[in-house]
């Protein structure tokens, strides 16, 4: 496929970015677990009040999204040149960058750097975008074990199940779940562990240690890239990503293209941005920042993967491409009224929440995640709580916009919603038309008992399973109007 | 002052009683009311769903109905939000800069009903008499998109024999959303579910909100399990006197 100007069109996502249900299936699964709903209702509440507590705390709060946002702003807009500034530096520094088109190619890259060190284990630092890459199933066809070493993580992994948050990736699971998961799972752990979670934290210590002791790679994400210098940061809160990114003597680090910054002075705002959004703390306990290769000291070996992976494509919306802004905190899933019903998993890819219902389609290609952008009811909580101020709202609607026509485009046939809503529009581009549809929807009174509709036929069915409807009243305002004022006024 | 109703299409068709009162309301404090025959509606429902061309033509239809018009209410923060937040929008969206430029200016004097009452005619309290427990829920569009903050908490404190009962998770949406309520049913009831448990915790005679169609899916949630819960607008409590509504 190329553009009218020749030039290669920007490739999709692959990887874990689409579920294979639309939303509303896989959502009603999860609103029939009521353990689930229990465990997300509590585990949100508790981080909404924190962040809350905490933003509250800073008079210049809005000031500081104000600046998030026009950072990130900047660094899009000249996306191509901060990026090569970023490779001369690590270059500069000893480190090597590699760069990959989508999933299957940064998974190629990392095994094959993995493969040449001879390491047949790796430990990992919790990591989103090696999640949408599918890694650990890619290196364990290439025979190397890939050990999440985040607790949450590990919980997921040892689970053999799908992270479901995007800070917390076992916001689904409870402690009482944890233990069994732990002493089905981790080989050599206390038979009389309880679900104390000192206990449950004390047996991964326990379990991880060894493995640090022993990797010879380490593999990383990163929340920050500062074209500037070359340096990357992580910001974590156990440590154990800090032990990944020091002890092993290969470092790999998997980076999507929009993690960018161009001044190591943007730091200032996103330190004070992130934790407070994230686990509502003023900061963070680990910071680890790196620059290319130290003689000596921690990583001798440093490989940085740059993955686009459909980003390039999000970047030529102009409406869209707010979305490459974000930096993960996931205060947006945390007040969002639908995410706290259904979970993350619902939502099919690595990235849910409001975030993941505009990131994920413009990744993959609208058409391949259609669904996402109606998961929501435009209540605009997720704008609020945004620290980069990205107006999810505003783009789920311009999504839902490039989804209808996109289906316009390629149907031959309108579909019978196309249909509906032409028909509406229509009727009520006039008001002739418009009384006279309001004329017959009065008929709907006939079917009424006590002012009230409990059965209409489809679409409306979905409105009357659960709730009734008003039967339409003797005489519209307009009808009274006219009676009360004649043709005057 | 000579004030333009916008109906909504909604309360048109389904709530004329909303309509009355706040012409109602708007005459007992010395204003004149207009219905300019022409309007239909905002075209939200179609921009939201994602069919902002048809939208197109419904904002084209907005603006030529009210552009003579001085100041503009409705009884509804949704469709205001629409009218503020996305006719200029769209009609960008289609190329049509001119239109964005009047759908600017007739949205700059477009003004949902708390709005009107505080800020341009500066009346906090409107003589109204309601003698019942109210509990009010703050729609979305109105807190969030218009930000009308404590506008209506101050014409409600204002109400004689009103008792005003407090809303936890207040600032929860209903699960209403336009289509997403037909398009995602099962999570827009689980969101319903909480937000009428909370309703009924409150032990109030009725559920005050700015929004129509909030309030639909409110009363249709109330009525379907026959909590004995009303729900009832705005408009309708400050029109009330001792008299009895305001016609």
């Amino acid at each position: 496929m190329t553009t009218f100007l020749g030039l290669p069109a920007p490739p999709h996502g692959t990887g874990h970015l689409r579920g294979d249900e639309p939303f509303p299936v896989a959502a009603r699964r999860a609103l029939a677990d009521s353990q689930l709903r229990h465990n997300l209702a509590n585990a949100t509440r508790t981080i909404r009040a924190k962040r809350a507590r905490v933003v509250a705390e800073l008079p210049d709060w809005e000031a500081l999204r104000e600046a998030g946002q026009a950072i990130k702003a900047d660094a899009m807009a000249h996306l191509d040149s901060y990026l090569e500034q970023l490779e001369a530096n690590i270059t500069l520094r000893g480190g090597t960058v590699h760069w990959a088109r989508d999933a299957g190619e940064a998974c190629q890259i990392v095994t094959g750097l993995v493969r040449d060190t001879g390491a047949s284990e790796v430990v990992k630092v919790k990591s989103l975008v090696t999640d949408e890459i599918g890694l650990n199933d890619a290196l364990a066809a290439a025979g190397v074990t890939a050990v999440e070493t985040d607790l949450a993580e590990l919980i997921v992994q040892l689970g053999h199940d799908r992270p479901s948050h995007i800070l917390v990736p076992a916001i689904h699971r409870n402690r009482a779940e944890i233990r069994e998961i732990f002493l089905r799972e981790m080989a050599g752990v206390d038979p009389e562990l309880t679900d104390q979670p000192a206990a449950l934290a004390e047996a991964a210590r326990l379990y991880l240690r060894r493995r640090f002791l022993s990797a010879r790679v380490g593999i990383s994400g990163v929340n920050f890239a500062i074209a500037e210098t070359g340096t990357l940061c992580v910001v974590e809160s156990e440590g154990n990503g800090r032990m990944c990114l020091t002890l092993p003597p290969t470092l790999i680090t998997v980076m999507g293209i929009e993690k960018i910054l161009p001044r190591w002075q943007d730091l200032s705002v996103f330190l004070q941005l992130l934790p407070r959004s994230s686990t509502g703390e003023r900061m963070n306990p680990y910071t680890s920042m790196w620059t290319g290769v130290t003689p000596g000291d921690g990583p001798q070996e440093f490989h940085l993967v740059l993955l686009d992976n459909g980003r390039t494509a999000a970047l030529a919306d102009p409406v869209g491409r707010q979305a490459l802004h974000c930096i993960r905190c996931s205060a947006c899933l945390n007040v969002c009224p639908v995410y706290e019903r259904t979970g993350g998993h619902a939502y099919g890819s690595v990235y849910p929440g409001p975030i993941g219902a505009v990131l994920s389609p413009q990744l993959t290609g609208i058409e391949e995640n259609a669904s996402l952008p109606y998961a929501s009811s435009l209540c605009g909580a997720c704008y609020e709580a945004c620290p980069v101020k990205i107006d999810i709202p505003s783009i789920l609607v311009h999504l839902r916009g490039r989804h209808v026509e996109t289906a316009r485009e390629h149907r031959k046939v309108p579909s019978a919603e196309a249909i509906t809503m032409a028909a509406a529009s229509w009727t009520m581009a006039a008001p002739a038309r418009f009384t006279a549809a309001q004329r017959a929807g009065s008929l709907g009174r006939m079917l009424a008992s006590g002012g009230r509709l409990r059965r209409l036929p489809p679409p409306l069915a979905a409105w009357t399973r659960a709730r009734d409807a008003p039967a339409p009243p003797a005489q519209t305002f307009r009808q009274w109007w006219r009676r009360e004022h004649g043709d005057t006024r | 002052m000579r004030i333009a109703l916008f109906i909504t299409c909604l309360a048109d068709t389904l709530y004329p009683d909303v309509g009355k009162a706040t012409v109602g309301l708007l005459e007992r404090l010395g204003h004149e009311v207009i219905f300019p025959r022409a309007q239909t509606c905002c075209g939200q429902m179609h921009i939201n769903t994602g069919y902002q061309r048809d939208g197109l033509a419904l904002v084209r239809h907005y603006v030529d109905t009210f552009e003579g018009c001085e100041v503009i209410v409705a009884p509804s923060a949704s469709c205001i939000g629409s009218v503020r937040h996305q006719h200029a929008m769209v009609a960008r969206q289609f190329g049509d800069g001119k239109l964005a430029q009047r759908a600017e200016a007739v949205a700059a004097r477009t003004f949902e009903l708390s709005e009107l009452l505080l800020d341009v005619l500066g009346v906090e309290d409107v003589g109204a008499y309601y003698p019942h427990r109210v509990t009010y829920h703050p729609t979305c569009h109105s807190l969030r998109l218009l930000r009308t903050g404590d506008r209506p908490y101050r014409l409600l404190r204002n109400v004689e024999g009103l008792e005003l009962a407090e809303l936890p998770e207040a600032e929860e949406c209903c699960g209403f959303g336009g289509t997403f309520a037909l398009k995602n049913a099962d999570v827009s009831t689980a969101m319903l579910a909480d937000k009428m448990r909370h309703v009924v915790s409150t032990g109030a005679y009725a559920c005050a909100a700015a929004d129509n169609s909030c309030l639909m899916h409110i009363g249709g949630g109330l009525s379907r399990l026959s909590t004995g819960v009303k729900t009832v607008h705005l408009a309708e409590i400050l029109a009330s006197t001792r008299d009895g509504l305001t016609r």
